[in-house]
Order: C-alpha cells, then sequence, then structure tokens
C-alpha cells in the first residue's frame, strides 16, 4: 500500500553520503595534514630560555673577583591587566608614573598576550616586597635573572663590563637573542664564550591567556642550562686596588707585569670608575654620565691611550740596540755641555755630575749622551741611506714589541707609534732628512709613541735580558684552552744579545741607588729603574717610571706614567716604588708611610687641592 | 489485543545509542571544563556537573514519556504544538536576551529555549496532520497545511534571531519526501542552495547568468521536440536569474557577523582572529588529534581553551583532539546508527503518525549533526546549533531525549494498538 516505502533508502543514503563525506574529511585533516598539529604547538607550546649562569672571575690568589647576583626582571601581559593601584605600584618599583604608562604602551604594542619585558634589574630586597604585592597587580610577574657584581669594586677597565647584545652583534652571532647580555669590554668580552656557558631551554603549555600550564611532555624536550666556565686571572687584586687608591685624583697608569712569564699583576688607568656601576638598574645612566666625563673614565689609558713618548724611560733601549750594533761600546763617554748641539738643532740637557761610562749616562740621563749614540747608530757607515739605517732602528723596536699591537687578551689596544722611513719621507721628502732631523727619537721623545703596556712591556724584556711573553691576563680557565693559552707561553726574543743587557740593567740599578729613581730605593733589594720626564706640547710634563727587581732574577716590573704631573721622580717612581715593596713585601714599610700618604692624598686633577707636585 | 510489560517492547538497542551518545557527550564535557584540576564529577558549579544534573532529569523525563499512554501524544500534538508557538511568541515580550538571540525565558536559575522544543512539538504536529484522514501529498492543500505547520516556528525563531535553530525545521522536507512529496523538491532543493552558494562565492554575477544562459541554452536544444519542457526549464533559467539577485541583495542586508562567518566559510575571508577565529581554532584542535588522539585530558587546544564555547556548539572538537580519528568515527559511527535505527524503527510502524514522526526525529538529529559536526571541520558556516545528546546544555539535551523518547515510547506499543 504504502507505494513510498522504497524512498527511505534514498533518505538512508542521503545520510550516508554526509557521513561518508565527513569521515573523509576527518581522515585528510586528522591523518594527512600535518600542519594542523604544528599550528596546534604553536598555539599552546612557549619556548623559554633558561639562562646559564655566568663563569665567575678569579684573581690569582684565588680571590673571588667577578660573581653573579640575582636581580629581578618584571614582565606584564597586557591582556591580563586589570585596574590596579599605580601609585602603589610606581612607589614600590621606584618608577615614574610616566614610565608606567609609556611602558605599558610600548608592551601593547609588541602583543597584549606575550609577555614584555617592564622593569630590569631590580634588586632581591626590592624585589621581595614587591611580590608581597603581586597578587595586587594581575598581568605582572617577575622572573630572576643574573647580573654580574664586582666585589672588590676595582680593575673596572680590565674586566670589562656586560650589557646587552647589540643589533649588529646580533645579526652577526646567531647564538643570541634579542635581550640577552654579553661581555662588551675587557675580559668578559675576550673570554666570552667560555663565560657565557650555554643557555637551556624548556618548552612550557600555555593557554590562550598565555597563562603556563605546565611543562610540555613533561620536559622531554627540555635542556639545561650549561653554566659558563671559571676563569682565574694574573691580576694581583689586592695589588691592583692598592695601586688604583695611589692613583686616585690623578690622570694616568700602573702596569706591574711578572717579566718571568708575561703575567699582568696590575692594570691601572686612572681615573677609573667602580665596575658596579655598569650592571644594575642604573647602568644607562651611569654609563651616559661616565662618557660624557671630561677626564674619559672609560677610556683605558693603559692599551688605548693614543700612545704616550716613552721619554728617558727609551734610553736604556737606545743603548741596548747601540751596543748591539757596535756603535756604542760601554766605557764610550761622549761631552755633554748642557746639551747636545748640531747646527740649528738643540737637545738641552739638565746639570749632572760627570760621566764615566754607559752606566753613569743612563744613571744621569744624559740627553747629549744618548743624542750621540742615536746619531752614531743611524749615521754607521754600513747604511746606505737614512732610510736604511731607520729601517734597521725600527726593527729593534719591534722585536721588543713596540709599533705593533702586542695581543693582550683585553680589546681595544693600540698599536702605538714608531716612525717609519716612509713616514718621513712623507713629511720630509726623500732625502730631505738625516739622523740630525729626527735626533729627538734619541730620548724617546718626538714621534715615537708607546702605550704603557709596551713600555711595561719593554721593561720585562730587559729585566729577563733579551726576550718576553705576551703580556696576558689569562691564567686558567676550566676548559680547553690550548690555543688561548699557546700564545702566552712563546718565548718572543728581541734583536738584542744577552750579554750586551748587564751594561744597562746595571746604569738602570745605578739609577736607582744614586741617579734620578733614588726614591725607589728598597732595603733588601737591588732595584733597578729608570725616569723619565716626557715633554708634553699641551701642557705640563708627563712623569713616567719604568722599574723592576730585584736585579738579578726579577720578579716584577712596574710601570707607572703619571700625566702631567712633572719630573718622573715625583709622581711616577713614588708610586711605582710602593706597589713594587706592597708587592714583594706585602706591606709598605713605616718610614714610607709618609711616601704612601702624600701620593693617595695629592690631587692632581683638581688644581686647587694641589700640593707639593715639584718635589723632585 | 496483546498487553506486554510496558518496558517489554522497549528499542533497547536505541537506548543503548543513546546512552553511549550521552555518555562520551559527558566525558568531552569533563574534558573540555578540565584545565589541570580534577574536579568532583558532580560539582554543579561546572559544566559536566550541571550536565550530569540535565541528563538525570531527561531520564526521569524519558521514564515519564514511556509511562504516559500513547494516546497522549496523538490527542495532544497539537494542543503541544500550540503551546510551544505561544510560547515562541511570548518570547518577544518577556524573552531574555543571550548574546543577540532573544530566544530564552529565564525562571530562577535556569535558562529555557522554547525553539529547542519547537523540534518535537512539531514533529508531532506534522505527524499528526499527515497521518489524519483526507491528506495526500498529492494535494495542494496537504502540502500547504504541511509547509504552514513547519513554516510558523521557523519564522518565529528566524524573527528571535536565531537563524540556525530555525534552518533546522528544513530538515523535514524529508518527512514530507517520505510521504510521498515529489522528487523533485529534493533535486529542485539541491539546486536551490547550488545556485544560492554560487551567488554568494561567485562576485561577478554577470559570469553566472552567462552560465545559467548558455546551460538553458544548451538543454533546449536537447529537448527542442517537447515544447512544454523546454519553456519549463526556460522559465526556471529566468527565475534563477532573478534569484540570483535576490540572494545578493539578502545577503547585503545581513548583519556584519553573519556575513563574515559566511564569507569565511566560503573561503572568500581570511581573519584567523576575527569570525574565523572559532573555524580555525576548532579545525586545529581536530586536525592535531592524528589518529588516536592526544589522550584524554591531554587535548592542548581543550585545556588552553582556544576554542570557544567548547562545551556546547564545539564539544565535537574535544572528541576530535583527545581521541583522534578513532573517537570521530565512532561517534559519527554511533549516530549513524542511530539514524539508520530510528528509520528502521519508523518502517517497522503499522501507525503511519509514528512513522512520520520517527522520520522527523531522524530528519532533525541528521540535519544538527551535519551542520554542527560541518561547522567544526569548516565545510559548513557556523551556525550555532547543538550536537545532539553530547553538547551540553539543559534545553539541548532535554528536547532531544523528549524527542526520542516519544518515539521509543510510541515504538514499544506498536503492537497494541492501529492508529
Amino acid at each position: 500500500m504504502d507505494i513510498f516505502k522504497n524512498r527511505r533508502f534514498v533518505i538512508l543514503g542521503i545520510f550516508a553520503s554526509f557521513f561518508i563525506v565527513y569521515a573523509f574529511n576527518l581522515f585528510y585533516i586528522q591523518i594527512m595534514d600535518e600542519s594542523y598539529t604544528a599550528l596546534a604547538n604553536q598555539n599552546v607550546i612557549r619556548n623559554v630560555t633558561v639562562y646559564p649562569n655566568r663563569g665567575l672571575i678569579y684573581d690569582r690568589n684565588g680571590t673571588l673577583i667577578v660573581e653573579n647576583d640575582a636581580t629581578y626582571e618584571i614582565f606584564v601581559i597586557p591582556k591580563q591587566l586589570k585596574t590596579i593601584d599605580t601609585a602603589l605600584f610606581c612607589q614600590l618599583l621606584d618608577i615614574e608614573p610616566q614610565f608606567f604608562k609609556d611602558q605599558l604602551t610600548k608592551a601593547r604594542g609588541y602583543s597584549s598576550y606575550v609577555p614584555s619585558s617592564f622593569l630590569k634589574n631590580i634588586s632581591v630586597e626590592q624585589y621581595a616586597t614587591f611580590q608581597e604585592h603581586l597578587y595586587m597587580f594581575p598581568g605582572f610577574y617577575g622572573d630572576i635573572r643574573l647580573v654580574r657584581k664586582y666585589p672588590q669594586s676595582s680593575a673596572a677597565h680590565v674586566l670589562g663590563y656586560t650589557g646587552e647584545i647589540g643589533q649588529k652583534q646580533l645579526e652577526l652571532q646567531p647564538y643570541y637573542a634579542s635581550g640577552d647580555y654579553m661581555g662588551i669590554s675587557g675580559l668578559e668580552s675576550t673570554y666570552e664564550p667560555f663565560l657565557r656557558g650555554h643557555k637551556g631551554s624548556k618548552l612550557i603549555l600555555v593557554d590562550k591567556f598565555n597563562r603556563e600550564q605546565g611543562s610540555f611532555k613533561d620536559g622531554l624536550y627540555d635542556t639545561a642550562a650549561i653554566s659558563g666556565h671559571n676563569l682565574t686571572v694574573t691580576l694581583d687584586i689586592e695589588l691592583q686596588a692598592y695601586a688604583e687608591r695611589l692613583m686616585q685624583n690623578k690622570r694616568g697608569c700602573v702596569v706591574a707585569i711578572e717579566p718571568s712569564t708575561g703575567e699582568i699583576l696590575v692594570m691601572v688607568s686612572s681615573p677609573s670608575y667602580d665596575p658596579n656601576l655598569l650592571t644594575g638598574r642604573q647602568r644607562g645612566n651611569n654609563y651616559a654620565k661616565l662618557q660624557k666625563d671630561t677626564l674619559r673614565p672609560l677610556f683605558n689609558r693603559a692599551i688605548s691611550g693614543g700612545a704616550y713618548p716613552p721619554g728617558s724611560t727609551f734610553k736604556s733601549l737606545m743603548a741596548l740596540m747601540a751596543l748591539q750594533e757596535g756603535s756604542l761600546q760601554p766605557n764610550d763617554v761622549y761631552p755633554c755641555f748642557g746639551g747636545y748641539r748640531l747646527g740649528s738643532h738643540t737637545v738641552g740637557c739638565h746639570a749632572h755630575g760627570p760621566l764615566k761610562n754607559l752606566s753613569s749616562a743612563i744613571q744621569h740621563s744624559c740627553n747629549a749622551y744618548f743624542c750621540y749614540v742615536f746619531k752614531n747608530v743611524i749615521d754607521q757607515s754600513k747604511f746606505e741611506t737614512t732610510d736604511d739605517a731607520l729601517a734597521k732602528w725600527d726593527s729593534y723596536l719591534y722585536s721588543f714589541g713596540l709599533g705593533n699591537k702586542l695581543g693582550v687578551d683585553i680589546p681595544g689596544e693600540h698599536s702605538g707609534h714608531v716612525p717609519t722611513p716612509e713616514y718621513y719621507n712623507k713629511i720630509y721628502d726623500k732625502g730631505r732628512w738625516k739622523s740630525s732631523t729626527i735626533i729627538s727619537l734619541a730620548i724617546g721623545q718626538g714621534e715615537l709613541g708607546l702605550t704603557p703596556l709596551q713600555m711595561a712591556n719593554m721593561t720585562c724584556a730587559i729585566a729577563n735580558r733579551g726576550y718576553y711573553y705576551t703580556p696576558h691576563f689569562l691564567k686558567r680557565i676550566e676548559a680547553d684552552t690550548t690555543n688561548y693559552l699557546e700564545r702566552y707561553t712563546q718565548k718572543h726574543q728581541t734583536k738584542v744579545e744577552q750579554r750586551y743587557f748587564d751594561e744597562v740593567v746595571e746604569g738602570l740599578h745605578q739609577t736607582v741607588e744614586q741617579g734620578t729613581g733614588r726614591i725607589a730605593q728598597l732595603p733588601g733589594y737591588e732595584v733597578c729603574g729608570k725616569t723619565g720626564t716626557v715633554e708634553n706640547p699641551h701642557g705640563k710634563d708627563h712623569s713616567a717610571f719604568i722599574t723592576f727587581a730585584p736585579k738579578v732574577d726579577p720578579k716584577i716590573v712596574v710601570l707607572v706614567f703619571v700625566e702631567n704631573s712633572g719630573f718622573g721622580s715625583a709622581f711616577a717612581a713614588p708610586i711605582a716604588s710602593l706597589v713594587m715593596e706592597k708587592y714583594l713585601n706585602d706591606t709598605i714599610a713605616d718610614k714610607r708611610l709618609y711616601l704612601e700618604k702624600r701620593m693617595i692624598e695629592t690631587d692632581l686633577i683638581n688644581p686647587k687641592v694641589l700640593s707639593s707636585n715639584e718635589t723632585p | 489485543m496483546r498487553r506486554r510489560s510496558l518496558w517489554a517492547d522497549m528499542d533497547w538497542l536505541s537506548v543503548l545509542l543513546y546512552a553511549l551518545l550521552v555518555t562520551v557527550g559527558w566525558v568531552s564535557i569533563y574534558a573540555a571544563d578540565f584545565d589541570g584540576v580534577r574536579t568532583s564529577m558532580f560539582d554543579l558549579t561546572t559544566s559536566h556537573g550541571k550536565q550530569v544534573l540535565w541528563v538525570s532529569v531527561s531520564l526521569v523525563l524519558a521514564i515519564l514519556l514511556v509511562i504516559l499512554d500513547n494516546k497522549f501524544y496523538t490527542t495532544f500534538a497539537y494542543f503541544i504544538y500550540g503551546v510551544v508557538m505561544i510560547m515562541l511568541i511570548m518570547i518577544f515580550f518577556i524573552g531574555t536576551e543571550v548574546k543577540g538571540n532573544k530566544s530564552w525565558f529565564v525562571l530562577g536559575g535556569f535558562s529555557i529555549q522554547p525553539s529547542e522544543f519547537a523540534k518535537f512539538a512539531t514533529a508531532l504536529a506534522v505527524a499528526k496532520f499527515l497521518s489524519s484522514q483526507g491528506t495526500n501529498m498529492k494535494y495542494w492543500s496537504t502540502r500547504l497545511i504541511a509547509g504552514a505547520i513547519i513554516l510558523l516556528p521557523m519564522a518565529l525563531i528566524v524573527y528571535q534571531g536565531d537563524a540556525g535553530s530555525a534552518l533546522v525545521f528544513l530538515s523535514f522536507v524529508l518527512v514530507l519526501y517520505r510521504d510521498g512529496l515529489s522528487s523533485w523538491v529534493l533535486v529542485g532543493g539541491g539546486g536551490f542552495i547550488a545556485i544560492s552558494l554560487l551567488s554568494l562565492i561567485v562576485d561577478e554575477k554577470m559570469y553566472l547568468v552567462v552560465g545559467i544562459v548558455l546551460f538553458t541554452a544548451a538543454v533546449i536544444y536537447f529537448v527542442r521536440k517537447h515544447l512544454r519542457i523546454a519553456i519549463l526549464v526556460s522559465g526556471i533559467a529566468i527565475m534563477s536569474i532573478g534569484y540570483i539577485y535576490l540572494v545578493s541583495y539578502f545577503f547585503s542586508k545581513l548583519k556584519p557577523h553573519q556575513k563574515d562567518r559566511i564569507e569565511v566559510v566560503l573561503g572568500k575571508l581570511e581573519d584567523k582572529k576575527g569570525a574565523g577565529y572559532n573555524l580555525d581554532q576548532s579545525k586545529i584542535a581536530i586536525g592535531s588529534g592524528g589518529f588516536s588522539g592526544k589522550g584524554f585530558l591531554n587535548g592542548t587546544q581543550t585545556k588552553g581553551n582556544f576554542v570557544p564555547e567548547q562545551t556546547t556548539d564545539f564539544i565535537f572538537c574535544t572528541v576530535g583532539e583527545e581521541h583522534g580519528f578513532i573517537g570521530t568515527m565512532i561517534v559519527l559511527g554511533l549516530f549513524m546508527a542511530l539514524l539508520a535505527r530510528i528509520i528502521f524503527i519508523s518502517e517497522r510502524q503499522r501507525s503511519k503518525f509514528t512513522r512520520l514522526y520517527g522520520y522527523g526525529v531522524a530528519s532533525i538529529i541528521f540535519f544538527h549533526v551535519t551542520i554542527n559536526v560541518g561547522m567544526t571541520i569548516g565545510l559548513v558556516p557556523v551556525i550555532g546549533i547543538p550536537l545532539p545528546f553530547l553538547s551540553y546544555g539543559g534545553s539541548s539535551i532535554l528536547s532531544f531525549t523528549i524527542l526520542l523518547f516519544i518515539l521509543l515510547k510510541l515504538d514499544s506499543d506498536r503492537l497494541a494498538v492501529l492508529r
């Protein structure tokens, strides 16, 4: 009777066809197409960086000089913000309401869901108070971040500082992400690959409001952060701090090296700054302040000083090359009538006793004597031209590590300036200059420029009687550092043979015993030294002093350079001597405490407090 | 006349399928609610807790429906229909607006959506009308009255702003078809939907017009011997062209969010955060489930609340994500089995009323499943209608329980009476 009974099959067919289409579609999107899985992961898995501990830095005696300090960084997720007590918030974090607004605008501009950094470098104490109130500020949370801390507050230039990576570096080095910290100067920069360690990462699940829901697959894909390697450096931090105290309120530098190894014990550039200023929240402000300072405290005068003329401290090197060349015999005597005259050229000399030989010429620092020495080296008949002669002269300097970067392990080193024949040819035209034209080189003046580190290194070569090791700070890293340490265990031989050194070293010893460096005498040690009073066309002479002790098997070389302070014996020698005494004896003898006090208290930067800068 | 126990002739297979679907639904609601902390199954502050309550109420109601005398349904079919229609009208005056749809009564802490009940009421009324003496789908009067019974609640619901629920009533065309409505209606309906979609997809309407003209010309060439058919085809072509412009006119009158939803499904609009967001996240949830799913309570999309309304309209995502292809196939399989069973039940009736009511039940469930699952996988526009038995919601679970158990009651008495 029901003629439409078969229509049930049509209807069932319609039902079935839809289900089949859906089943195929589901098969495709669930099984064939992998992209949905990726999209789902993108939705909920957030990759969180785990920052490693940066390697610590110890000095040669095992004193901790750079450590990590925990600070907090506050993040904000704009989407989760509610109305909050802004005044309290700002008060707790010590920020201006305007800053609060600006940061929020910035965060919103970036993303509503993804956390943005709101405030960095909050001290543990401040964060503790803030955290108690955190429940009142939905959308904000804190995360720990390590920053550098310098418990000794010294050696700023050597240690350098860390900071957020710049755009340029970011492009060059794929390891880093925006906002990462890296060593920017000093040892922090050189040994960055060792110190930084390796970042870890962990995958966490978040919901659509970016709230953490726990770890992804129980941390199966997480990687732990690997702490950086600790570094031991050659600095003697106690001595460094002492040298910095002596140099306070003065412009200049101190470099102390252990000559038998090239290990740098002290490197002071004054004025300096507290390295802790360049960590933490005020870093930006402090950096700007330091950069604006006309005394240029950020500038490391010891290596990038734009090269000072070495002055009389250079005379020993002049003597050594003349001896090697055979143009000078140890007992040669040249006349000095208060100076050296040659045509229109005059190099003045100070009053001194009669010269008996080379040693006494060094002892009295006779300018005329060394002008003759220089002239006799350059005008040797074996040289066809002055060009050749100067090239030879230069080669001696190069062999002492002058005129080129030494390769110390902190960035920013200057090569100094050793004038080449080409250089003079440019100034005077070829063949229009001769020994007399460039005679000031004889006494370490004129076109010659050395960095204080080079002067100290040159002194090491003299103290070692003919060789030096590249001065360096690296003593040990808890890692494979073969390539790094090799460079510093290679002996660099100078072009002067060992036998010629004795006369010169004796002269240096006599300088301290009875010459211009008497202030540097230390009972119980045969101290050698040489003063330098460097002519400075821009103002008062610079005071320089190089010294080493003991005379036999020297333990320490010290160079002190004090800008605009007059005679070498005035400031440079006493300071160098005090540093040396502190190193060799660990204390300053009672009868020399007056000297220490005077050096510490003298202020050469602020002229009102200027005191006895004329003291010989 | 045989008189057996009330329960002996129950179709227990249908009851089993119902129980399975409700259980899958409850488990999925629990998973969709779950955000890392296990809560009590019966916590009434949660969706899954409330669902337990609603299912219990539904079961009590189901028992009541079965206990009631079977004459009740035939006798009161029009009365029930009338009451529900009055409720639909009343809603304009005392209803509450939820999410832009003024289709809710709020009584105490509970919200009731009369449009849910209009489904079984209409199914009853249609069955009653078509099974009464003197009706025949051959007559225009029968067609018109049956159409009116269906269109009245549809119009009222559209007017409430709930176009999605209104569309459900289109499924009654299958009931009419089973009762003798011309096949041309189905074919025409299919063509109608095709032209509607084309006129929405193709921006330059002239192409469509040219296409129809060329197609018509070709058809006329083949049937040139039969003038009447040629005229009929030409007439349909002209009406289609008019219809194309009508559709684009009405489309331009739609609310912006409705337009967006349609355009996203048609692939004309790419908007991951706006109207496309639901669809996008829902597809990601299902698509990332893979073959066997991420595991119960391990769905990242589900736990992270990326899919909105996941306990209600998007409950299928939870199944797809946590139980994968296996899960979706089981759910679709259960639905297919239930639908086939309902058709089987309907066809074994001696009572035309019960048979037609059964087709009504099947059509409504089919339409809900097709639209709901289709929207979660991006095959149909996002039309907010629940997945029967699975979606969270008192009105939904109650109305589908009523819908199904009236049929099971009528079926259990199939041998007792002949109506």
